[in-house]
C-alpha cells in the first residue's frame, strides 16, 4: 500500500492541493463576508491620513477630467465630440475603475504576501476583494458624475438607469482582467513595472478623450477595430445613455457582454490553475 | 627529442587556457552530512490511533545563487547566460518521515539553520517539497492573524476583519467580540485606531483574535506569549487551552524548558536530517549531549 492510499484511508489529503473548480468557487462564496469587509476596510483606511479624507475619491478624477478635458479640448479643436465636457467626464470616471482594478489586481497576491502565507483561504478572495474595493469607490464617483452632467446641462432621462447593467458587465470584465494580472505578477514581478505604461496606452487608445467616428473618419479600418474594442464600446454605451445627443450602436452590448464573459471565464481558470503556487517562497 | 621554440609557442598544441571558476558547483562542503546518514525510514502508522498528519520522506531543496539571490527571481541573468555558474542547491530537508496523531503535541528542536522553519512551512503547504509529500486532515495553520489586520482601523473593526479572515461568520464574530476584547484587556481603547496602540496592546489584540479559533492542526512558533508578565501568564494558559481543544500541535522553540513542559513528543532535526523522534526527555538529553560535543 502506498503512503497516498494509506493517507486516504484515514481521510488525510495532500496539503495545499488545489480543489476542484466548483469547490473552489464554493469556498470563495463562503468567504464573501470576509471579501466585503476587507474591501470596505481598505476603502476606509485608504484616505484616512489625508486631511480631506474620502473627498479625494471624487476630487482626483475631477482634476483629471479638468486637465485632460482642457488639453485635449484645445488640441482637437473642431474635431472634438459634441458636448465635450460631459463626454470627457464620463470617459475619465469610468476608465478609472478599469485602471485601478488592473493595477490593484496585479498587486493583490504579491502585495498581500504575509496574509497569503499565514492564513488558509481561497486566494481568489484577494483579487475579488480588490475589484470590490474599486467598485465601492466608484459609487460616490458615479453620483458626482451625474451631478456634473446635470450642472453641464444634461437633462435627466430614464435611460440613466441603463448604467446599472452596463456597470455589472464592466465589473465582470475588470474582474477577469484583475485575475489575469494577479497571476502574471506572481510569475513575473517585472509585470508591475510595465503595467502603468499599459494603463496609459489603453487610456489614450480607448476613446476616453475622443470619438473614434469623428477623429478617424479617414481610416475606416481603424474604426472597425474600435467597433470591437471592449473599453471603447463600454464608454460609448454609457455616453449614449447619459448624454443628450450621443447615440450608440445596440451591437455594442454584444461586444461588451462577450468580452466580459470571455475575460472572466479565462481569468478564473487561469487564476485557479496556479492556486498552489501563490504564497510560495520562490 | 628536441623541442623547437616554434612548438613551444604554437597554440594548436596546447589546450586553451581556462580560468578556474570562482563559484564552483561543488556543494559537498554544504552537505556535511553524508548521504548514508540520510535515513529512509519507512512509514509506520499505528492502527489504534487516528493519524492527523503524515509526512512521508520529505525532501526540500532550494536553488540559490552564491550571492544569496533565489534563482527564480533572477530570470534575466538566466536568460543571458544559460550555463549559469554559481548556482547552488541547498538541500534543506533530507528525508523527514513521521506520523502525527490526534491530540499529540510535538516539539521540533534543532540548532539554528537546521531546517525547523522549512519543515513547518512545508507542513503548512507554503514550501513545495522536491520529493515526498505531506498529508493532513485539514490545512495546518499558523497561530497568527496579524497580516489580515489594518492598522488605520479601530480595534473593533479589526476584530471583525480578523474573525472573518479566520473563517468565522459574522454572527460568530459578534458572539466572540466581547470575549476577545476582554481577553486583550482593551475595553477602553477598542474604538481607537490600532495604529495608536502600544506594541504590547496590538500584540495582545492580535493574539486574542488568533487564539479565538479552534484549530485542528496548529503550528506554534516560539515567542508567542506576548505582553507583560501578567498577560504572558494568561496567554500561556490560553495556549494550553487551545492545545487541549486543538487536534494536534507543532511547537517550535529554543527553550528546552517550554518544550519539556508543553510537548509529549519531540522531533530533533540537525542539518535537515531527522536525528531522533521520541519522548521529550530522551531526545532533549541526546540533543544537549550533541551540543556539548560540538563545543
Amino acid at each position: 500500500m502506498t503512503v497516498a492510499e494509506e493517507a486516504e484511508k484515514y481521510g488525510l489529503h495532500r496539503v495545499g492541493a488545489r480543489p476542484t473548480l466548483a469547490n473552489y468557487l464554493k469556498q470563495t462564496w463562503q468567504r464573501r463576508e470576509f471579501i466585503y469587509e476587507l474591501a470596505k476596510a481598505r476603502v476606509q483606511s485608504q484616505n484616512q491620513k489625508n486631511r480631506l479624507g474620502m473627498i479625494w475619491i471624487v476630487l482626483k478624477p475631477t482634476f483629471n477630467a479638468l486637465m485632460y478635458g482642457f488639453i485635449f479640448g484645445v488640441l482637437q479643436g473642431p474635431n472634438k465630440a459634441p458636448d465635450f465636457p460631459v463626454f470627457v467626464i464620463i470617459g475619465v470616471f469610468l476608465f478609472e475603475f478599469f485602471t485601478t482594478s488592473m493595477n490593484g489586481g496585479a498587486k493583490s497576491i504579491t502585495g498581500n504576501k504575509a496574509l497569503v502565507q499565514s492564513l488558509a483561504f481561497p486566494r481568489l478572495s484577494l483579487p475579488v476583494a480588490q475589484v470590490t474595493q474599486n467598485f465601492l469607490t466608484l459609487m460616490p464617483m458615479l453620483a458626482v458624475m451625474f451631478i456634473y452632467a446635470l450642472i453641464l446641462g444634461t437633462t435627466p432621462k430614464w435611460s440613466w438607469f441603463g448604467i446599472v447593467p452596463l456597470l455589472a458587465l464592466f465589473t465582470v470584465f475588470n474582474m477577469g482582467i484583475a485575475l489575469i494580472c494577479a497571476r502574471v505578477t506572481v510569475h513575473v514581478r517585472d509585470f508591475t513595472q510595465i503595467l502603468p505604461l499599459v494603463g496609459r496606452v489603453l487610456f489614450y487608445t480607448s476613446g476616453v478623450l475622443f470619438s473614434a467616428d469623428r477623429l478617424l473618419s479617414h481610416w475606416p479600418w481603424m474604426i472597425a477595430i474600435f467597433d470591437i474594442h471592449p473599453l471603447y464600446q463600454t464608454l460609448q454605451i454609457a455616453r449614449g445613455m447619459v448624454m443628450n445627443q450621443a447615440e450608440y450602436d445596440p451591437w455594442a452590448w454584444w461586444v461588451v457582454g462577450g468580452w466580459s464573459l470571455a475575460t472572466l471565464v479565462f481569468g478564473l481558470l487561469y487564476f485557479w490553475k496556479a492556486e498552489e503556487r501563490y504564497g510560495r517562497a520562490n | 627529442m628536441r623541442i623547437s621554440f616554434d612548438d613551444l609557442i604554437n597554440p594548436d598544441l596546447y589546450p586553451e587556457y581556462e580560468p578556474a571558476p570562482i563559484f564552483s558547483d561543488d556543494t559537498s562542503f554544504i552537505d556535511v552530512v553524508k548521504p548514508e546518514q540520510i535515513k529512509n525510514s519507512d512509514l509506520h502508522v499505528d492502527e489504534f490511533r487516528q493519524p492527523v498528519v503524515i509526512v512521508d520522506n520529505l525532501h526540500v531543496k532550494y536553488e540559490v545563487f552564491s550571492s544569496g539571490k533565489a534563482v527564480g527571481n533572477a530570470g534575466a541573468r538566466r536568460l543571458l547566460q544559460p550555463k549559469l555558474k554559481g548556482v547552488r542547491t541547498v538541500h534543506a530537508l533530507k528525508g523527514i518521515t513521521f506520523v502525527a496523531y490526534e491530540n499529540e503535541s510535538i516539539g521540533v528542536i534543532g540548532s539554528n539553520g537546521s531546517g525547523k522553519s522549512t519543515l513547518l512551512k512545508a507542513i503548512t503547504g507554503l514550501t513545495p517539497p522536491s520529493s515526498g509529500s505531506v498529508y493532513a486532515r485539514s490545512r495546518p495553520s499558523l497561530l497568527g492573524v496579524g497580516a489580515a489586520l489594518i492598522p488605520d482601523l479601530s480595534g473593533d473593526k479589526n476584530i471583525t476583519l480578523g474573525g472573518l479572515a479566520l473563517g468565522y461568520s459574522r454572527e460568530q464574530v459578534e458572539e466572540m467580540r466581547e470575549d476577545i476584547t476582554r481577553f486583550a484587556e482593551l475595553q477602553e481603547f477598542i474604538d481607537l485606531p490600532m495604529s495608536t496602540y502600544s506594541s504590547g496592546m496590538s500584540a495582545r489584540l492580535k493574539f486574542a483574535i488568533a487564539a479565538s479559533k479552534k484549530h485542528d492542526i496548529l503550528i506554534v512558533d516560539e515567542a508567542l506569549a506576548v505582553g507583560d508578565a501578567k498577560f504572558k501568564k494568561r496567554s500561556e494558559a490560553k495556549i494550553r487551552e487551545i492545545r487541549d481543544s486543538a487536534g494536534t500541535i507543532f511547537n517550535v522553540s529554543h527553550s528546552m524548558n517550554s518544550i519539556k513542559e508543553t510537548c509529549d513528543r519531540v522531533i530533533w532535526i540537525e542539518k535537515g536530517v531527522q536525528m531522533m523522534d521520541g519522548d521529550p526527555d530522551t531526545v532533549i538529553k541526546e540533543y544537549q549531549k550533541h551540543l556539548k560535543a560540538k563545543k
